[in-house]
């Protein structure tokens, strides 16, 4: 295999990988957080996590540059106690990726949990486990498919992140230039064939992800049926 | 035992689909009793039950389980449910669809121990379905494996929410029957919120009936529910389903339980202040009844 689109294809892997992993970890308590709290501000709190389904990619990416920017007071800071730069770095665009895919972890979690009745949270209460317990041997295997909904998604979402990863990292071989920027470089190089081998890749995997979910998702509504 | 007794005396602001209603309870509970809590629904028995499994925080008073404080306003005191040692039986069931029959009953255990587990399956005939989840199970199957679950955590204390609301006529003596019976073997406190006066009569050593968020009369059963000026020979409590008008007398259907259908004969100054849905009594005096068992 030519070895740049070899590089290109485990680049964007790479990221989507680790992005669905970050977000996992974050996604899971803050949607448990999400779906119980009772403070005033969660309106405001699920509007942001909800703002880059409806904000142009091109909005989030130019605040992530501004925020990494050595001229602002965190990009320096960054850079004079851990001699990290964001902008134009791997790291930089996953950080990017994560923010931006917040909301296709988030949101099927959330909604899970809230389809669940109150009362098998507090019949486990009730039965003196923990919320620690309940959340874990209760909460989380009864909301399966919106699990795999979760990760799918978020998945599949940054395989074809497009927008904030070309703001925030650009196209830089082996660093930052994932399929989707690949595809859009082929393009304007006029290299439709490079293009073509991309989009089909995407493509497909899309295509598997998504009929994996749905499918998944079938079972379980056919096993509450019964 | 003496200080086993339940102590409450709480406050809480409500909403409910008449509007805001303010509970306020002041009562205690003996230990070992099986005390039915009746109301019509929206009178603030459900929300009783959840503030003494501490799911429902009042606004103040104090509540207290023998010589051990569960709520106390002024203290600030509210001890979380996982420590009240109680179980609540919900009226959904709650069963939770990810595990077995079995799993669901070792899951309330504080200590693993499958004996207790096995006479709890043959106690309530579960042994069949031990391998089964929720979902494959009828309504009164469920109901079982709630009762099962809820006896699993040996509570000192055991809430029942309409136990038996979702089940047919004939389901529900059967299971009244394995109440009482876990009741007796076991002689755990019991409360249980009911609408069914079959149920209380049934069931229920003691009654507390709750009205617009207070109590308003307790005491056994037939104490409760049989005004004692009255010399009938025959009483039967139910609830006008219908009145009739004829030319000059009105003819009332009352229901009584789940089966009987009695209908009077009334003038119209007899039925001045009921109308249909009251709960009423039907009773003689002037003849003596003839008792018959039935075949």
């Amino acid at each position: 295999m030519d070895p740049t689109f070899a590089q290109t294809l485990w680049l964007t892997l790479k990221l989507a990988v680790s992005t669905t992993a970050i977000l996992m970890m974050i996604g899971l308590p803050f949607a448990y957080w999400m779906a119980y709290t009772k403070v005033r501000i969660k309106p405001l709190v699920e509007a942001l996590v909800s703002m880059p389904m409806v904000l142009p990619p091109s909005v989030i990416g130019y605040y992530m540059l501004v925020i990494y920017s050595p001229r602002n007071w965190f990009g320096e800071w960054l850079g004079r106690i851990f001699d990290v730069r964001l902008a134009f770095s791997f790291e930089g665009v996953l950080i990017a990726s994560v923010i931006f895919s917040l909301p296709f972890m988030i949101q099927p979690l959330h909604n899970g949990l809230r389809s669940l009745p109150d009362s098998l949270r507090e019949a486990s209460y009730t039965l003196g486990k923990s919320k620690g317990t309940t959340f874990l041997r209760v909460l989380l295997p009864n909301i399966k498919p919106s699990i795999i909904t979760a990760v799918a998604l978020t998945f599949a979402h940054s395989i074809g992140e497009f927008g904030i990863v070309l703001m925030v990292g650009g196209n830089m071989p082996g660093e930052t230039r994932v399929a989707s920027i690949a595809i859009y470089d082929e393009v304007q190089a006029l290299n439709f064939e490079a293009a073509n081998r991309y989009a089909l890749i995407l493509f497909l995997v899309s295509l598997v992800l998504l009929t994996t979910i749905y499918s998944i998702n079938k079972k379980y509504d056919t096993w509450k049926m019964m | 035992m003496e200080n086993d007794v339940i102590f409450i005396d709480v406050e809480k602001r409500m909403l409910t689909a008449n509007g805001p209603m303010n509970l306020s309870v002041h009562t205690s509970i003996p230990s070992c009793e099986l005390v039915a809590l009746f109301g019509e629904s929206g009178a603030g028995k459900t929300t009783l039950l959840r503030i003494l499994a501490g799911l429902v925080t009042p606004d103040k008073g104090l509540i207290k389980f023998g010589s051990t404080i569960w709520f106390d306003s002024e203290k600030k005191i509210n001890i979380p449910p996982q420590i009240r040692n109680i179980s609540l039986m919900f009226q959904d069931y709650a069963l939770f669809p990810n595990m077995t029959v079995e799993q669901n009953i070792q899951f309330a255990q504080p200590e693993k121990g499958q004996s207790k587990v096995d006479e709890l399956l043959v106690l309530f005939g579960l042994t069949e379905f031990r391998k089964r989840k929720p979902t494959g199970l009828s309504g009164g199957q469920k109901q079982r494996v709630a009762l099962a679950r809820a006896l699993a955590r040996n509570p000192q204390l055991l809430l029942l929410d309409e136990p038996l609301s979702a089940l047919d006529a004939e389901m529900r003596t059967t299971l009244q029957n394995e109440i009482a019976q876990a009741h007796q073997l076991l002689g755990v406190t019991t409360i249980m919120v009911s609408h069914d006066l079959n149920e209380v009569f049934r069931l229920a050593t003691q009654v507390l009936c709750i009205e617009n968020g207070s109590i308003t009369r307790t005491g056994k059963p037939e104490e409760v529910f049989s005004d004692s000026s009255l010399s009938g020979k025959v009483q039967i409590t139910g609830q006008i389903a219908r009145i009739d008008k004829q030319d000059t007398i009105n003819i009332v259907t009352v229901i009584s339980g789940n089966k009987q259908i009695i209908k009077v004969i009334a003038f119209d100054s007899d039925l001045e202040d009921m109308k249909i849905g009251d709960r009423v009594m039907v009773f003689s005096k002037a003849f003596n009844p003839i008792i018959t068992r039935l075949k």
